[in-house]
């Protein structure tokens, strides 16, 4: 199929910046290694117990939010048996 | 409790994200770090308004054709909670982004610019305001069935300017939000890593089940109410 010549154009410029980022994601990567030994991840702080504080946290909020929930669904489906027995 | 077995599958599989999302084996990427794992709340709130908006028109067009007013209303409480998951996906992308694109040489006010242009938010915030103004139309309008009517038909607007507003004019453009453009993992049509989709998949399942019991207990609440006013 001919490609229009703006294609190409396009097709130009989506490679170069596919290549700039690229270049820029192996340039962070590499001022990363020189200055630590891998990518600064959160491994060893957070592994070591407070990445169970975070889950807990927000198991917590998850909890509050399903209990208001099924208070709430508990109150309506009683309220629908009331109105289907009127 | 009504219809448990989906409801008890929505609590389960969202304690398995916050879980495995923390816990599991993440790509390490150079900038995102730790914070890919926002893929599992951030993307699902947007994958989630998604479905629900679907809901959402499949039901005003339900009812364009049966005129069963059960189904304009659950057209009208599917779109609320997904404007709803549509309003925190965007929160929850402002404080992902805060933490890792934005340049943090530049004071805050200069960077919410370069990043406000990006397309894909603009796009989401005028999807986002059409929904607005489909809750806007709904209480302009009295009569009961012409509202019903007339937001239906609406209804199958708004969510038509969905995909060219969220979907295709981010990926054409030259966009500067993650993912369109190779970004490994984040590409969640073909480039994330099988230890993400684990957790992403059935989060998306998670999310989407909470809007879906969300809506029904608004639709209940307001059917009921209903029938006590004309009871």
């Amino acid at each position: 199929m001919d490609r229009h010549p703006s294609d190409q154009i396009g097709d130009i410029k989506r490679k170069k910046s596919y290549l700039m980022k690229w270049t820029l994601a192996l340039l962070g990567l590499l001022m990363h290694l020189s200055a630590f030994a891998e990518v600064n991840m959160a491994d060893k702080m957070r592994s070591e117990g407070r990445i169970y504080v975070v889950i807990a946290v927000m198991l917590t909020i998850l909890g509050g939010i399903i209990m208001y929930l099924v208070r709430l669904d508990k109150k309506i489906s009683q309220a629908e048996k009331q109105n289907n027995q009127k | 409790m009504h219809q448990v077995w989906w409801k008890a599958a929505a609590i389960l599989l969202l304690t398995y994200t916050i879980t495995a999302g923390l816990l599991g084996p993440v790509p390490q990427l150079p900038l995102l770090q730790e914070t890919i794992r926002n893929l599992y709340f951030h993307v699902c709130m947007w994958f989630g308004m998604m479905i629900l908006f679907t809901v959402s028109v499949v039901q005003a067009i339900r009812y364009l054709r049966n005129m069963d007013r059960r189904h304009d209303l659950a057209s009208r409480h599917f779109a609320g909670v997904g404007m709803l998951y549509g309003i925190l996906g965007y929160a929850t992308g402002a404080i992902w982004a805060a933490y890792t694109w934005a340049d943090p040489n530049v004071p805050f006010v200069e960077s919410f610019s370069t990043i406000a242009r990006d397309p894909k938010l603009i796009g989401a915030a005028v999807s986002l305001l059409v929904y607005f103004a489909y809750l806007v139309l709904r209480d302009s309008i009295p009569d009961v069935d012409k509202r019903a009517r007339i937001s239906a038909v609406y209804n199958i607007f708004a969510y038509a300017i969905l995909f060219p507003a969220i979907w295709i004019l981010p990926r054409v453009l030259e966009s500067l939000h993650p993912g369109q453009d190779g970004n490994p993992a984040l590409d969640v049509k073909n480039d994330i890593s099988a230890s993400m989709r684990m957790v992403f998949y059935p989060a998306v399942v998670g999310w989407t089940l909470l809007g879906v019991w969300i809506a029904t207990l608004r639709i209940r609440l307001e059917i009921l109410k209903e029938k006590n006013l004309t009871s």
